[in-house]
């Protein structure tokens, strides 16, 4: 599978370095060159400098052939617009979106972009955790 | 008319003072705190300290009950997802975007946004157009069926010069929209005479832009 990441940072370089581990062709954007040093130390696909909300550069990264397109660079903004350009300029048949902001995922969801909000789904664990153990000392004091 | 204008930079501010002017209802947003206090201070209370892309902030901004929301900031990305939300949570009727990178405006356009203004097309469009002389400008872009409003200026060595509008043979998605005679506006008829120093104002697609131009100009 061809695969374009924009935004070498913690998830990016991961996610770009488990994919080319299991043998799938990746290419990672990212707009300062040091990010790329994140990738493992047997990264074998290719890196591009620049962003990509400029169609160029998601040119030049190969996103004409890719199968899939992840937006995980820092702001929401950015992400929102680079899978909106992989999504309806080149229509890349995957696109996969990282947002921050709980509403703004929650709108490109419903208009149709496949969204991942982190601030949600860590909340989330978190409050199970929070929840789960209050719940049972409250228990706990009431019965004592 | 209830403006919310997105972006205190010089374009920002200057279009929030002009539309102040006009009478309507303003509202700027920026995000920076010091520039929403010396805005205040110079425009009164019309300035809102916030990031016009979140939800909250164009809650309290009225965006419900806006009619135009025009995003002008100097970051792309932030232009449009602000226009879409704007569309998307607030249904805001009409919504207008800065576009920084030329290369943007199509794409925008396809994503929903009503109007797009790019700063470097404009002035690239004099510059093509002023050589001998500013004879047809490329005024705006709309997003409904990639359609552009352009203005032409008709000298003697006009082809369309003398002729009734009946006798001019538009292209087909072209049409006259209005005419511009000193200070007068005159509604074309089939009969209305294209007299030398009238401004044409066309709504034309833009792959027939060019051959609109080489109807009423001569380059």
């Amino acid at each position: 599978m061809n695969v374009v990441i924009m935004g070498c940072g913690r998830v990016g370089a991961r996610v770009a370095s488990l994919l080319d581990q299991n043998g799938h062709s990746v290419t990672v954007i990212d707009t300062r060159p040091q990010a790329f040093d994140r990738l493992a130390r047997d990264f074998a696909g290719d890196t591009v400098i620049g962003t990509g909300i400029d169609e160029d550069v998601l040119r030049l990264a190969g996103i004409e052939s890719a199968d899939t397109f992840i937006a995980v660079a820092a702001h929401d903004n950015r992400n929102l617009m680079a899978a909106q350009v992989a999504q309806v300029i080149f229509k890349v048949p995957q696109v996969i979106v990282r947002i921050y902001d709980p509403v703004r995922e929650d709108t490109y969801r419903r208009m149709g972009l496949t969204t991942i909000c982190p601030t949600t789904t860590i909340s989330a664990m978190i409050l199970d955790h929070v929840i789960g153990a209050g719940l049972s000392t409250s228990r706990r004091g009431s019965e004592g | 008319m209830y403006i919310i204008v997105v972006g205190g930079g010089k374009v920002g501010y200057y279009l929030t003072k002009t539309l102040l002017t006009e009478e309507h209802e303003v509202l700027l947003i920026e995000r920076e705190p010091d520039k929403v206090e010396s805005y205040s201070e110079r425009l009164g209370a019309v300035v809102h300290q916030g990031d016009g892309a979140e939800a909250s902030t164009l809650a309290e901004a009225g965006a419900a009950r806006a009619d135009v929301v025009i995003a002008v900031t100097g970051e792309d990305e932030d232009n449009l997802v602000i226009c879409q939300m704007a569309k998307q949570k607030f249904q805001v009727g009409r919504t207008i975007a800065r576009v920084n990178n030329p290369k943007n405006e199509h794409l925008f356009r396809l994503l929903g946004i009503d109007v797009t203004v790019s700063q470097t097309n404009f002035i690239l469009n004099l510059i093509g157009q002023a050589i001998p002389e500013r004879s047809f400008i490329h005024l705006m872009n709309l997003r409904y069926a990639g359609l552009a409003i352009v203005e032409a200026s008709i000298t003697d060595r006009s082809p369309v010069a003398n002729l009734t509008i009946s006798q001019v043979d538009l292209p087909v998605s072209c049409a006259i929209a209005a005419i511009a005679r000193g200070k007068e506006v005159v509604v074309p008829q089939p009969d209305t005479v294209i007299e030398v120093g009238d401004e044409i104002i066309a709504v034309t697609t833009l792959e027939q832009e060019s051959e609109l131009r080489d109807l009423l100009v001569i380059d």
